[in-house]
Protein backbone atom coordinates (compact mmCIF):
# COMPACT_ATOMS: atom_id res chain seq x y z
CA UNK A 1 0.00 0.00 0.00
CA UNK A 2 1.59 3.82 -0.69
CA UNK A 3 2.01 6.14 2.34
CA UNK A 4 -0.36 9.03 1.50
CA UNK A 5 3.07 10.58 1.11
CA UNK A 6 4.12 8.46 -1.69
CA UNK A 7 0.63 9.03 -3.31
CA UNK A 8 0.77 12.29 -3.05
CA UNK A 9 4.28 12.29 -5.02
CA UNK A 10 2.82 9.92 -7.73
CA UNK A 11 0.19 12.26 -7.91
CA UNK A 12 1.76 15.03 -8.34
CA UNK A 13 4.34 13.31 -10.73
CA UNK A 14 1.19 12.00 -12.80
CA UNK A 15 0.07 15.32 -12.97
CA UNK A 16 3.16 16.41 -14.81
CA UNK A 17 3.31 13.30 -16.90
CA UNK A 18 -0.08 14.04 -18.42
CA UNK A 19 1.33 17.59 -19.36
CA UNK A 20 4.84 16.60 -20.52
CA UNK A 21 3.87 15.51 -23.98
CA UNK A 22 2.51 18.96 -24.48
CA UNK A 23 6.37 20.55 -24.18
CA UNK A 24 7.24 23.46 -21.94
CA UNK A 25 4.88 23.65 -18.81
CA UNK A 26 3.01 27.53 -17.74
CA UNK A 27 2.83 28.48 -14.29
CA UNK A 28 -1.35 27.01 -14.83
CA UNK A 29 0.28 23.79 -15.40
CA UNK A 30 1.45 23.33 -12.07
CA UNK A 31 -1.80 24.99 -10.64
CA UNK A 32 -2.93 21.11 -11.53
CA UNK A 33 -0.29 19.81 -8.80
CA UNK A 34 -1.20 22.56 -6.37
CA UNK A 35 -4.88 21.39 -6.24
CA UNK A 36 -3.34 17.64 -5.17
CA UNK A 37 -1.38 19.65 -2.60
CA UNK A 38 -4.66 21.31 -1.64
CA UNK A 39 -6.49 18.36 -0.65
CA UNK A 40 -3.84 16.52 0.63
CA UNK A 41 -3.06 18.90 3.07
CA UNK A 42 -6.91 19.61 3.66
CA UNK A 43 -7.09 15.51 4.46
CA UNK A 44 -3.99 16.12 7.19
CA UNK A 45 -7.04 18.80 8.89
CA UNK A 46 -4.32 21.91 7.88
CA UNK A 47 -7.32 24.60 8.24
CA UNK A 48 -8.47 26.06 5.03
CA UNK A 49 -6.66 29.74 5.18
CA UNK A 50 -3.44 27.87 6.43
CA UNK A 51 -3.81 25.81 3.13
CA UNK A 52 -4.46 28.72 1.02
CA UNK A 53 -1.01 30.54 2.42
CA UNK A 54 1.39 27.26 1.75
CA UNK A 55 0.05 26.54 -1.66
CA UNK A 56 0.50 30.45 -2.36
CA UNK A 57 4.36 29.84 -1.46
CA UNK A 58 4.44 26.96 -2.95
CA UNK A 59 3.43 28.50 -5.90
CA UNK A 60 5.82 31.25 -5.60
CA UNK A 61 8.70 28.45 -5.03
CA UNK A 62 7.72 26.13 -7.55
CA UNK A 63 7.26 28.14 -10.58
CA UNK A 64 10.57 30.19 -9.93
CA UNK A 65 12.88 26.79 -9.72
CA UNK A 66 13.60 24.57 -12.09
CA UNK A 67 10.73 22.27 -11.79
CA UNK A 68 9.19 22.51 -15.07
CA UNK A 69 12.73 21.34 -16.73
CA UNK A 70 13.19 18.38 -14.34
CA UNK A 71 12.96 14.76 -15.01
CA UNK A 72 10.82 14.56 -11.68
CA UNK A 73 8.98 17.11 -11.59
CA UNK A 74 6.17 15.60 -8.97
CA UNK A 75 9.22 14.68 -6.53
CA UNK A 76 10.69 17.66 -6.57
CA UNK A 77 7.56 19.68 -5.81
CA UNK A 78 6.70 17.31 -2.65
CA UNK A 79 10.13 18.57 -1.63
CA UNK A 80 9.20 22.14 -1.64
CA UNK A 81 5.91 21.33 -0.18
CA UNK A 82 7.69 19.52 2.66
CA UNK A 83 10.03 22.23 2.83
CA UNK A 84 7.13 24.98 3.49
CA UNK A 85 5.57 23.45 5.99
CA UNK A 86 8.86 22.98 7.90
CA UNK A 87 9.09 26.56 7.92
CA UNK A 88 5.76 27.16 8.38
CA UNK A 89 6.30 25.34 11.70
CA UNK A 90 9.08 26.94 12.89
CA UNK A 91 12.20 26.13 10.78
CA UNK A 92 14.72 23.37 10.49
CA UNK A 93 16.35 23.88 14.38
CA UNK A 94 12.80 24.97 16.41
CA UNK A 95 13.09 22.37 19.15
CA UNK A 96 12.54 24.61 21.74
CA UNK A 97 11.67 23.31 25.50
CA UNK A 98 10.38 25.29 28.02
CA UNK A 99 11.38 28.75 28.91
CA UNK A 100 12.24 28.97 32.43
CA UNK A 101 15.13 31.97 32.04
CA UNK A 102 12.80 34.04 35.09
CA UNK A 103 12.82 34.63 38.53
CA UNK A 104 11.85 32.04 40.12
CA UNK A 105 9.22 30.45 41.15
CA UNK A 106 8.46 31.11 37.57
CA UNK A 107 4.60 30.40 36.79
CA UNK A 108 3.23 27.76 33.78
CA UNK A 109 -0.56 28.24 33.47
CA UNK A 110 -1.89 25.64 30.95
CA UNK A 111 -4.65 26.18 29.21
CA UNK A 112 -7.07 25.02 26.59
CA UNK A 113 -10.55 23.25 25.31
CA UNK A 114 -12.01 20.35 27.32
CA UNK A 115 -10.24 17.47 27.58
CA UNK A 116 -7.13 18.15 25.32
CA UNK A 117 -4.90 16.87 27.92
CA UNK A 118 -3.77 19.54 30.14
CA UNK A 119 -3.95 17.68 33.47
CA UNK A 120 -1.86 15.00 32.22
CA UNK A 121 0.58 17.05 30.23
CA UNK A 122 1.14 18.83 33.33
CA UNK A 123 1.51 15.59 35.67
CA UNK A 124 3.96 15.10 32.33
CA UNK A 125 6.57 18.92 32.45
CA UNK A 126 6.12 17.99 36.40
CA UNK A 127 8.06 15.15 35.92
CA UNK A 128 10.37 16.08 33.60
CA UNK A 129 11.61 19.42 35.08
CA UNK A 130 12.03 17.60 38.13
CA UNK A 131 14.33 14.72 37.27
CA UNK A 132 16.20 16.65 33.56
CA UNK A 133 15.86 19.90 35.31
CA UNK A 134 16.09 19.22 38.95
CA UNK A 135 13.83 21.70 39.49
CA UNK A 136 11.63 22.09 43.09
CA UNK A 137 7.94 21.71 41.01
CA UNK A 138 4.44 22.62 42.30
CA UNK A 139 1.67 21.41 40.75
CA UNK A 140 -1.79 23.06 41.43
CA UNK A 141 -5.19 22.32 40.10
CA UNK A 142 -7.33 25.72 39.23
CA UNK A 143 -10.06 23.09 38.04
CA UNK A 144 -12.85 23.79 40.39
CA UNK A 145 -15.44 22.32 37.23
CA UNK A 146 -14.87 19.32 36.78
CA UNK A 147 -15.54 16.45 39.10
CA UNK A 148 -12.42 15.54 40.95
CA UNK A 149 -10.26 17.08 38.79
CA UNK A 150 -7.94 18.35 41.96
CA UNK A 151 -7.91 15.46 42.82
CA UNK A 152 -6.94 14.02 39.20
CA UNK A 153 -3.31 16.62 39.17
CA UNK A 154 -2.96 15.27 42.90
CA UNK A 155 -2.40 11.64 41.54
CA UNK A 156 -0.42 12.55 39.15
CA UNK A 157 1.38 14.60 41.29
CA UNK A 158 2.00 11.84 43.62
CA UNK A 159 3.41 9.76 40.83
CA UNK A 160 5.45 12.21 39.15
CA UNK A 161 7.23 12.92 42.74
CA UNK A 162 6.43 16.38 42.88
CA UNK A 163 4.46 17.98 45.38
CA UNK A 164 0.63 19.49 44.76
CA UNK A 165 -1.08 22.47 46.58
CA UNK A 166 -3.29 21.52 49.25
CA UNK A 167 -6.91 21.48 47.77
CA UNK A 168 -9.03 23.55 49.89
CA UNK A 169 -12.43 23.76 48.85
CA UNK A 170 -14.51 26.03 47.68
CA UNK A 171 -11.75 28.71 46.85
CA UNK A 172 -12.10 30.17 43.12
CA UNK A 173 -9.11 29.37 40.48
CA UNK A 174 -8.04 33.27 41.30
CA UNK A 175 -7.22 32.69 44.70
CA UNK A 176 -5.94 29.32 44.43
CA UNK A 177 -3.28 30.53 41.69
CA UNK A 178 -2.18 33.15 44.42
CA UNK A 179 -2.66 30.95 47.31
CA UNK A 180 0.01 28.85 44.51
CA UNK A 181 2.50 31.67 44.12
CA UNK A 182 2.52 32.20 47.98
CA UNK A 183 3.39 28.99 48.46
CA UNK A 184 6.13 29.01 45.90
CA UNK A 185 7.69 32.29 47.32
CA UNK A 186 7.72 30.83 50.94
CA UNK A 187 8.52 27.34 50.13
CA UNK A 188 11.27 28.38 47.68
CA UNK A 189 9.86 26.44 44.57
CA UNK A 190 11.64 26.78 40.99
CA UNK A 191 8.46 26.59 39.52
CA UNK A 192 4.48 26.42 39.47
CA UNK A 193 2.56 24.87 37.20
CA UNK A 194 -1.09 25.85 37.42
CA UNK A 195 -3.44 23.59 35.22
CA UNK A 196 -6.74 25.54 34.83
CA UNK A 197 -10.10 23.51 33.46
CA UNK A 198 -11.04 23.19 30.22
CA UNK A 199 -12.98 25.85 28.54
CA UNK A 200 -14.55 27.04 25.16
CA UNK A 201 -12.70 30.21 23.32
CA UNK A 202 -16.35 31.02 23.11
CA UNK A 203 -17.52 30.96 26.45
CA UNK A 204 -16.86 34.59 28.02
CA UNK A 205 -17.11 33.92 31.32
CA UNK A 206 -14.26 31.04 31.37
CA UNK A 207 -11.79 33.13 29.18
CA UNK A 208 -12.49 36.07 31.74
CA UNK A 209 -11.66 33.68 34.53
CA UNK A 210 -8.68 32.57 33.60
CA UNK A 211 -7.69 35.95 31.95
CA UNK A 212 -7.67 37.25 35.10
CA UNK A 213 -5.67 34.42 36.82
CA UNK A 214 -3.09 35.64 33.80
CA UNK A 215 -2.93 39.16 34.68
CA UNK A 216 -2.78 38.05 38.66
CA UNK A 217 0.13 35.74 38.64
CA UNK A 218 2.42 36.60 34.84
CA UNK A 219 2.85 33.56 33.79
CA UNK A 220 6.56 33.11 31.90
CA UNK A 221 4.93 30.62 29.88
CA UNK A 222 1.62 30.23 28.65
CA UNK A 223 1.07 26.44 27.35
CA UNK A 224 -2.26 26.04 24.73
CA UNK A 225 -2.86 21.71 24.52
CA UNK A 226 -4.26 20.66 21.70
CA UNK A 227 -5.31 17.56 20.66
CA UNK A 228 -3.21 16.30 17.75
CA UNK A 229 -6.93 15.01 16.46
CA UNK A 230 -8.20 18.63 16.17
CA UNK A 231 -10.02 20.17 13.10
CA UNK A 232 -10.43 22.64 11.14
CA UNK A 233 -12.07 24.66 14.05
CA UNK A 234 -8.04 24.62 15.38
CA UNK A 235 -7.94 28.22 14.02
CA UNK A 236 -10.29 29.90 15.94
CA UNK A 237 -9.13 28.02 19.20
CA UNK A 238 -6.12 29.08 19.00
CA UNK A 239 -6.75 32.73 17.65
CA UNK A 240 -9.19 33.22 20.84
CA UNK A 241 -7.03 31.80 23.51
CA UNK A 242 -4.39 34.04 21.70
CA UNK A 243 -5.95 36.96 21.72
CA UNK A 244 -7.39 36.73 25.56
CA UNK A 245 -4.44 35.24 27.12
CA UNK A 246 -1.13 35.73 25.13
CA UNK A 247 -0.18 31.50 24.16
CA UNK A 248 3.97 31.64 24.85
CA UNK A 249 3.85 28.16 23.53
CA UNK A 250 2.09 25.21 22.12
CA UNK A 251 1.42 21.49 23.14
CA UNK A 252 0.25 18.68 20.82
CA UNK A 253 -0.96 15.69 22.28
CA UNK A 254 -2.08 11.91 21.02
CA UNK A 255 0.10 12.13 18.62
CA UNK A 256 0.93 8.32 19.79
CA UNK A 257 -2.67 8.58 18.03
CA UNK A 258 -2.86 8.25 13.79
CA UNK A 259 -3.92 11.55 13.17
CA UNK A 260 -2.17 13.32 10.87
CA UNK A 261 -1.90 16.74 13.13
CA UNK A 262 -2.51 19.64 10.56
CA UNK A 263 -3.48 21.38 13.19
CA UNK A 264 -0.38 22.22 14.16
CA UNK A 265 0.52 24.11 11.04
CA UNK A 266 -2.93 25.69 11.85
CA UNK A 267 -2.63 26.62 15.56
CA UNK A 268 1.37 27.88 14.72
CA UNK A 269 0.20 29.85 11.79
CA UNK A 270 -2.19 31.80 13.76
CA UNK A 271 -0.51 32.12 16.80
CA UNK A 272 2.61 32.50 15.61
CA UNK A 273 4.31 30.70 19.16
CA UNK A 274 6.24 27.49 18.81
CA UNK A 275 5.42 23.98 19.27
CA UNK A 276 7.28 23.55 22.14
CA UNK A 277 6.40 19.71 23.28
CA UNK A 278 4.25 16.58 22.50
CA UNK A 279 1.99 14.31 24.14
CA UNK A 280 2.42 10.65 22.93
CA UNK A 281 1.00 8.44 25.60
CA UNK A 282 -1.13 8.35 28.50
CA UNK A 283 1.71 7.77 30.75
CA UNK A 284 3.97 10.61 32.73
CA UNK A 285 6.98 9.87 30.28
CA UNK A 286 5.24 10.11 27.49
CA UNK A 287 6.17 13.63 26.37
CA UNK A 288 8.46 14.53 23.45
CA UNK A 289 10.04 17.30 22.23
CA UNK A 290 9.35 19.16 18.98
CA UNK A 291 10.93 18.47 15.77
CA UNK A 292 9.24 20.00 13.17
CA UNK A 293 10.68 18.13 9.80
CA UNK A 294 9.09 15.09 11.75
CA UNK A 295 5.28 17.04 11.92
CA UNK A 296 5.77 17.77 8.63
CA UNK A 297 6.17 14.34 7.09
CA UNK A 298 3.64 13.12 9.35
CA UNK A 299 1.27 16.13 7.94
CA UNK A 300 2.06 14.60 4.67
CA UNK A 301 1.52 11.14 5.87
CA UNK A 302 5.31 10.06 5.65
CA UNK B 1 -31.42 40.42 -0.26
CA UNK B 2 -28.95 40.53 -3.68
CA UNK B 3 -29.44 38.10 -5.50
CA UNK B 4 -25.75 36.22 -7.10
CA UNK B 5 -25.68 33.56 -9.76
CA UNK B 6 -25.33 30.01 -8.66
CA UNK B 7 -21.65 29.82 -10.83
CA UNK B 8 -18.44 28.20 -10.30
CA UNK B 9 -17.33 30.98 -8.16
CA UNK B 10 -20.19 30.49 -6.10
CA UNK B 11 -19.98 27.29 -5.74
CA UNK B 12 -16.68 27.12 -4.57
CA UNK B 13 -17.65 28.95 -1.57
CA UNK B 14 -20.04 26.68 -0.70
CA UNK B 15 -17.12 23.61 -0.99
CA UNK B 16 -15.15 25.97 1.45
CA UNK B 17 -17.83 26.64 3.73
CA UNK B 18 -18.15 22.63 4.22
CA UNK B 19 -14.68 21.85 4.18
CA UNK B 20 -14.16 24.69 7.14
CA UNK B 21 -16.97 22.68 9.08
CA UNK B 22 -15.01 20.00 8.98
CA UNK B 23 -16.84 17.78 6.49
CA UNK B 24 -13.44 16.63 4.42
CA UNK B 25 -12.61 17.58 1.02
CA UNK B 26 -15.09 13.83 -0.40
CA UNK B 27 -17.96 15.05 1.18
CA UNK B 28 -17.88 18.59 1.10
CA UNK B 29 -16.99 17.86 -3.28
CA UNK B 30 -19.42 15.16 -3.81
CA UNK B 31 -22.32 17.60 -2.03
CA UNK B 32 -21.66 20.40 -4.10
CA UNK B 33 -21.52 18.22 -7.36
CA UNK B 34 -24.69 17.54 -6.69
CA UNK B 35 -26.27 20.61 -6.39
CA UNK B 36 -24.60 22.27 -9.58
CA UNK B 37 -26.36 19.59 -11.60
CA UNK B 38 -30.09 20.68 -9.68
CA UNK B 39 -29.14 24.12 -9.56
CA UNK B 40 -26.11 25.89 -11.69
CA UNK B 41 -26.68 29.06 -12.95
CA UNK B 42 -29.81 30.12 -11.42
CA UNK B 43 -30.18 33.37 -9.79
CA UNK B 44 -30.87 33.22 -5.63
CA UNK B 45 -29.94 34.95 -2.72
CA UNK B 46 -27.45 33.83 -0.45
CA UNK B 47 -29.77 32.85 2.46
CA UNK B 48 -31.83 30.88 -0.29
CA UNK B 49 -28.46 29.05 -1.12
CA UNK B 50 -27.33 28.06 2.06
CA UNK B 51 -30.97 26.86 3.17
CA UNK B 52 -31.40 24.54 0.01
CA UNK B 53 -27.37 23.19 0.65
CA UNK B 54 -28.62 22.65 4.39
CA UNK B 55 -31.70 20.73 2.84
CA UNK B 56 -29.88 18.36 1.02
CA UNK B 57 -27.35 17.82 3.85
CA UNK B 58 -30.28 17.14 6.48
CA UNK B 59 -31.91 14.98 3.95
CA UNK B 60 -28.14 12.68 4.50
CA UNK B 61 -28.60 13.16 8.06
CA UNK B 62 -31.89 12.88 8.97
CA UNK B 63 -32.00 8.73 8.41
CA UNK B 64 -29.10 8.66 11.21
CA UNK B 65 -30.60 10.56 13.60
CA UNK B 66 -32.36 8.44 15.97
CA UNK B 67 -32.64 8.42 20.08
CA UNK B 68 -31.20 5.51 21.90
CA UNK B 69 -34.13 3.48 22.50
CA UNK B 70 -33.99 1.70 25.82
CA UNK B 71 -35.64 -1.94 27.28
CA UNK B 72 -36.53 -1.72 30.54
CA UNK B 73 -37.32 -5.15 29.74
CA UNK B 74 -33.39 -6.50 29.52
CA UNK B 75 -33.51 -5.44 32.88
CA UNK B 76 -30.83 -3.92 33.20
CA UNK B 77 -30.36 -2.81 29.17
CA UNK B 78 -26.67 -2.29 29.24
CA UNK B 79 -24.56 0.41 27.52
CA UNK B 80 -21.11 0.28 26.83
CA UNK B 81 -19.74 3.70 26.13
CA UNK B 82 -16.53 3.21 24.27
CA UNK B 83 -13.98 6.01 22.84
CA UNK B 84 -10.52 7.52 22.36
CA UNK B 85 -9.62 10.02 25.13
CA UNK B 86 -10.92 13.13 26.49
CA UNK B 87 -13.96 13.23 24.00
CA UNK B 88 -16.61 13.07 26.94
CA UNK B 89 -17.28 9.40 27.60
CA UNK B 90 -17.63 9.99 31.33
CA UNK B 91 -19.68 13.11 31.50
CA UNK B 92 -22.30 11.61 28.81
CA UNK B 93 -22.67 8.54 30.83
CA UNK B 94 -23.92 11.66 33.70
CA UNK B 95 -26.35 13.12 30.72
CA UNK B 96 -27.98 9.83 29.69
CA UNK B 97 -28.25 9.08 33.43
CA UNK B 98 -29.76 12.24 34.78
CA UNK B 99 -32.16 11.19 31.25
CA UNK B 100 -32.98 7.72 32.72
CA UNK B 101 -33.23 8.77 36.16
CA UNK B 102 -35.67 11.57 34.97
CA UNK B 103 -37.87 8.63 32.98
CA UNK B 104 -38.25 6.96 36.37
CA UNK B 105 -35.78 4.30 35.73
CA UNK B 106 -33.42 2.78 38.53
CA UNK B 107 -30.03 3.64 36.92
CA UNK B 108 -26.52 1.77 37.64
CA UNK B 109 -22.88 2.70 36.49
CA UNK B 110 -19.76 0.72 36.40
CA UNK B 111 -16.65 2.73 36.50
CA UNK B 112 -15.15 0.86 34.30
CA UNK B 113 -11.80 3.17 33.69
CA UNK B 114 -9.66 1.62 36.13
CA UNK B 115 -6.90 2.97 35.04
CA UNK B 116 -6.64 6.87 34.43
CA UNK B 117 -6.12 9.25 37.58
CA UNK B 118 -9.24 9.95 39.51
CA UNK B 119 -11.40 8.23 36.75
CA UNK B 120 -13.42 6.31 39.03
CA UNK B 121 -14.25 8.96 41.57
CA UNK B 122 -15.48 11.17 38.58
CA UNK B 123 -17.92 8.80 38.00
CA UNK B 124 -18.98 8.30 41.65
CA UNK B 125 -19.31 12.34 41.79
CA UNK B 126 -21.72 11.88 38.91
CA UNK B 127 -23.42 8.93 40.02
CA UNK B 128 -24.38 10.73 43.41
CA UNK B 129 -25.73 13.80 41.43
CA UNK B 130 -27.85 11.87 39.26
CA UNK B 131 -28.69 9.41 41.75
CA UNK B 132 -27.22 6.22 40.10
CA UNK B 133 -25.24 3.70 41.95
CA UNK B 134 -21.93 3.37 40.54
CA UNK B 135 -20.07 0.44 41.12
CA UNK B 136 -16.52 0.98 41.62
CA UNK B 137 -13.31 -1.27 41.24
CA UNK B 138 -12.03 -2.68 44.39
CA UNK B 139 -8.23 -1.26 43.77
CA UNK B 140 -6.57 1.13 40.74
CA UNK B 141 -5.64 -0.89 37.79
CA UNK B 142 -8.34 -4.19 38.33
CA UNK B 143 -9.84 -5.64 35.57
CA UNK B 144 -12.25 -3.60 33.44
CA UNK B 145 -14.01 -6.76 32.47
CA UNK B 146 -14.79 -8.75 35.70
CA UNK B 147 -15.44 -5.39 37.00
CA UNK B 148 -18.51 -5.37 34.29
CA UNK B 149 -19.33 -8.96 34.55
CA UNK B 150 -20.16 -8.51 38.22
CA UNK B 151 -22.05 -5.18 38.01
CA UNK B 152 -24.56 -6.47 35.80
CA UNK B 153 -24.99 -10.05 38.04
CA UNK B 154 -25.84 -7.44 40.80
CA UNK B 155 -27.79 -5.16 38.69
CA UNK B 156 -29.86 -7.45 37.39
CA UNK B 157 -30.48 -8.72 41.06
CA UNK B 158 -31.08 -5.54 42.33
CA UNK B 159 -33.72 -5.18 39.47
CA UNK B 160 -31.96 -1.93 37.47
CA UNK B 161 -33.61 -0.81 34.36
CA UNK B 162 -30.18 0.46 32.86
CA UNK B 163 -26.57 -0.36 33.28
CA UNK B 164 -24.09 2.31 31.98
CA UNK B 165 -20.53 1.17 31.63
CA UNK B 166 -17.74 3.69 31.43
CA UNK B 167 -14.11 2.57 29.85
CA UNK B 168 -10.84 4.24 29.92
CA UNK B 169 -10.23 6.57 27.02
CA UNK B 170 -8.15 4.53 24.11
CA UNK B 171 -7.19 5.31 21.07
CA UNK B 172 -8.13 3.18 18.03
CA UNK B 173 -4.47 2.40 16.27
CA UNK B 174 -3.26 1.26 19.98
CA UNK B 175 -4.09 -3.13 19.60
CA UNK B 176 -3.56 -4.27 23.16
CA UNK B 177 -5.79 -1.52 24.53
CA UNK B 178 -8.29 -2.48 21.83
CA UNK B 179 -7.82 -6.05 22.92
CA UNK B 180 -8.88 -5.06 26.77
CA UNK B 181 -12.01 -3.57 25.27
CA UNK B 182 -12.70 -6.73 23.43
CA UNK B 183 -12.61 -8.54 26.51
CA UNK B 184 -15.15 -6.53 28.08
CA UNK B 185 -17.68 -7.16 26.03
CA UNK B 186 -16.55 -11.20 25.62
CA UNK B 187 -16.60 -11.35 29.40
CA UNK B 188 -19.97 -9.49 29.07
CA UNK B 189 -21.74 -11.84 26.81
CA UNK B 190 -21.32 -15.05 29.29
CA UNK B 191 -24.41 -12.96 30.62
CA UNK B 192 -26.04 -13.30 26.95
CA UNK B 193 -25.50 -13.19 23.63
CA UNK B 194 -27.33 -9.56 23.49
CA UNK B 195 -25.12 -7.96 25.88
CA UNK B 196 -23.93 -5.31 25.90
CA UNK B 197 -27.65 -4.09 23.99
CA UNK B 198 -25.90 -0.73 22.96
CA UNK B 199 -22.42 0.10 21.95
CA UNK B 200 -22.13 3.35 21.87
CA UNK B 201 -19.14 5.34 20.59
CA UNK B 202 -18.37 9.44 21.69
CA UNK B 203 -17.03 11.30 19.34
CA UNK B 204 -15.90 14.82 20.03
CA UNK B 205 -17.21 17.83 17.52
CA UNK B 206 -13.57 19.35 17.55
CA UNK B 207 -11.87 16.11 15.92
CA UNK B 208 -11.40 16.71 11.98
CA UNK B 209 -10.86 13.92 9.31
CA UNK B 210 -9.56 11.52 12.10
CA UNK B 211 -13.15 10.47 13.21
CA UNK B 212 -13.82 8.64 10.26
CA UNK B 213 -10.50 5.91 11.28
CA UNK B 214 -11.50 6.02 14.66
CA UNK B 215 -15.34 4.86 13.45
CA UNK B 216 -13.94 2.30 11.21
CA UNK B 217 -11.45 0.79 13.77
CA UNK B 218 -14.21 0.76 16.77
CA UNK B 219 -17.03 -0.60 14.74
CA UNK B 220 -14.95 -3.75 13.62
CA UNK B 221 -13.47 -3.87 17.14
CA UNK B 222 -16.47 -3.78 19.56
CA UNK B 223 -19.45 -3.65 17.05
CA UNK B 224 -20.43 -0.13 17.82
CA UNK B 225 -24.53 0.70 17.55
CA UNK B 226 -24.53 3.94 17.60
CA UNK B 227 -22.38 7.23 17.60
CA UNK B 228 -23.02 10.79 20.73
CA UNK B 229 -21.34 14.11 19.62
CA UNK B 230 -19.91 16.09 21.83
CA UNK B 231 -18.92 19.67 22.74
CA UNK B 232 -20.81 20.88 20.32
CA UNK B 233 -21.49 23.96 22.10
CA UNK B 234 -18.38 25.03 20.88
CA UNK B 235 -17.24 27.08 17.87
CA UNK B 236 -16.44 23.67 16.12
CA UNK B 237 -19.37 22.21 13.84
CA UNK B 238 -18.12 18.29 13.72
CA UNK B 239 -19.07 18.16 9.89
CA UNK B 240 -17.34 14.96 9.96
CA UNK B 241 -20.65 13.36 11.19
CA UNK B 242 -21.85 14.32 7.15
CA UNK B 243 -19.02 11.94 6.00
CA UNK B 244 -19.79 9.16 8.75
CA UNK B 245 -23.38 9.20 7.72
CA UNK B 246 -22.77 8.42 4.20
CA UNK B 247 -19.89 5.79 5.44
CA UNK B 248 -21.28 3.74 8.12
CA UNK B 249 -25.03 4.51 8.07
CA UNK B 250 -24.55 4.32 12.14
CA UNK B 251 -27.38 6.18 14.07
CA UNK B 252 -26.31 9.43 15.90
CA UNK B 253 -28.21 9.16 19.03
CA UNK B 254 -27.56 12.43 20.94
CA UNK B 255 -25.42 15.52 20.78
CA UNK B 256 -23.49 17.15 23.95
CA UNK B 257 -23.76 20.76 24.62
CA UNK B 258 -22.20 21.60 27.59
CA UNK B 259 -20.86 20.14 30.80
CA UNK B 260 -23.15 19.79 33.25
CA UNK B 261 -25.47 16.33 33.53
CA UNK B 262 -28.51 18.51 31.27
CA UNK B 263 -26.82 19.47 28.01
CA UNK B 264 -27.75 16.28 26.48
CA UNK B 265 -29.83 17.09 23.42
CA UNK B 266 -31.36 14.87 20.65
CA UNK B 267 -29.52 14.74 17.39
CA UNK B 268 -31.82 16.82 14.81
CA UNK B 269 -30.67 16.87 11.21
CA UNK B 270 -31.66 19.97 10.17
CA UNK B 271 -30.32 21.90 13.01
CA UNK B 272 -27.44 20.11 12.41
CA UNK B 273 -27.26 20.65 8.97
CA UNK B 274 -28.15 24.40 9.26
CA UNK B 275 -25.52 25.17 11.56
CA UNK B 276 -22.92 23.66 9.21
CA UNK B 277 -23.60 25.83 6.65
CA UNK B 278 -23.56 28.52 9.06
CA UNK B 279 -27.13 29.77 9.26
CA UNK B 280 -28.83 29.99 12.72
N1 LIG C 1 -3.06 8.60 24.11
C1 LIG C 1 -2.87 9.75 24.74
N2 LIG C 1 -3.74 10.14 25.69
C2 LIG C 1 -3.51 11.30 26.31
C3 LIG C 1 -2.42 12.14 26.02
N3 LIG C 1 -2.49 13.22 26.83
C4 LIG C 1 -3.60 13.06 27.58
N4 LIG C 1 -4.22 11.90 27.28
C5 LIG C 1 -5.48 11.34 27.82
O1 LIG C 1 -6.53 12.21 27.45
C6 LIG C 1 -7.55 12.21 28.42
C7 LIG C 1 -7.84 13.61 28.89
O2 LIG C 1 -6.68 14.12 29.51
P1 LIG C 1 -6.72 15.22 30.64
O3 LIG C 1 -5.32 15.52 31.02
O4 LIG C 1 -7.68 14.85 31.70
O5 LIG C 1 -7.32 16.44 29.79
P2 LIG C 1 -7.69 17.89 30.31
O6 LIG C 1 -7.38 18.83 29.22
O7 LIG C 1 -7.06 18.15 31.62
O8 LIG C 1 -9.27 17.74 30.48
P3 LIG C 1 -10.26 18.79 31.19
O9 LIG C 1 -9.59 19.22 32.44
O10 LIG C 1 -11.51 18.04 31.41
O11 LIG C 1 -10.43 19.91 30.22
C8 LIG C 1 -7.07 11.28 29.51
O12 LIG C 1 -7.61 10.00 29.25
C9 LIG C 1 -5.56 11.25 29.30
O13 LIG C 1 -5.00 10.03 29.76
C10 LIG C 1 -1.50 11.70 24.99
O14 LIG C 1 -0.53 12.37 24.64
N5 LIG C 1 -1.79 10.51 24.40
N1 LIG D 1 -18.25 22.05 26.46
C1 LIG D 1 -18.45 20.73 26.61
N2 LIG D 1 -17.59 20.01 27.34
C2 LIG D 1 -17.83 18.69 27.47
C3 LIG D 1 -18.92 18.05 26.85
N3 LIG D 1 -18.86 16.73 27.16
C4 LIG D 1 -17.78 16.58 27.96
N4 LIG D 1 -17.15 17.76 28.15
C5 LIG D 1 -15.93 18.04 28.93
O1 LIG D 1 -14.86 17.36 28.32
C6 LIG D 1 -13.90 16.97 29.30
C7 LIG D 1 -13.64 15.48 29.17
O2 LIG D 1 -14.84 14.79 29.52
P1 LIG D 1 -14.84 13.32 30.11
O3 LIG D 1 -16.26 12.93 30.24
O4 LIG D 1 -13.97 13.23 31.28
O5 LIG D 1 -14.19 12.56 28.88
P2 LIG D 1 -13.78 11.03 28.80
O6 LIG D 1 -14.01 10.63 27.39
O7 LIG D 1 -14.45 10.26 29.85
O8 LIG D 1 -12.22 11.13 29.08
P3 LIG D 1 -11.21 9.91 29.41
O9 LIG D 1 -11.94 8.99 30.31
O10 LIG D 1 -10.04 10.57 30.03
O11 LIG D 1 -10.89 9.29 28.09
C8 LIG D 1 -14.48 17.38 30.63
O12 LIG D 1 -13.94 18.64 30.97
C9 LIG D 1 -15.96 17.53 30.34
O13 LIG D 1 -16.58 18.46 31.20
C10 LIG D 1 -19.80 18.85 26.04
O14 LIG D 1 -20.77 18.38 25.44
N5 LIG D 1 -19.51 20.18 25.95
K1 LIG E 1 -20.94 24.28 17.39
MG1 LIG F 1 -7.95 18.78 33.40
MG1 LIG G 1 -13.70 9.02 31.30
Amino acid sequence: MFTVFEALGSKLQGVFDRLRGRGALSEADVNDALREVRVALLEADVALPVVKDITAKVRERAVGQEVIRSIQPGQMVVKIVHDALVDALGGKDAAKGIDLAAASPVPILMVGLQGSGKTTTSGKIALRLRGRERKKVLLASLDVHRPAAQLQLETLARQAEVTSLPIIAGQTPLQIAQRAMETARGELYDVVILDTAGRLAIDDALMDEVAAVKAAVKPHETLLVVDAMTGQDAVNTARAFNEKVGVTGIVMTRVDGDARGGAALSMRAVTGAPIKLLGAGEKLDALEDFHPDRIAGRILGM
Amino acid sequence: FTKRKLDDEALEELEETLISADLGVAASQRIVAGFRRTRFGREATDEEIKSALAEEIAAILTPVAQPLEITPGHAPHVVLVVGVNGTGKTTTIAKLSEQYRAQGLKVWMVAGDTFRAAAVEQLQVWGERTGAHVVAPAKHGADAAGLAFDALRDARAAGADVLLVDTAGRLHNKTALMDELRKVVRVLKRHGEAVPHSTLLVLDATTGQNAVSQVRVFKEMVEVTGLVVTKLDGSAKGGVVVALAQEFGLPVHAVGVGEKAADLRPFEARDFARSLVGLD
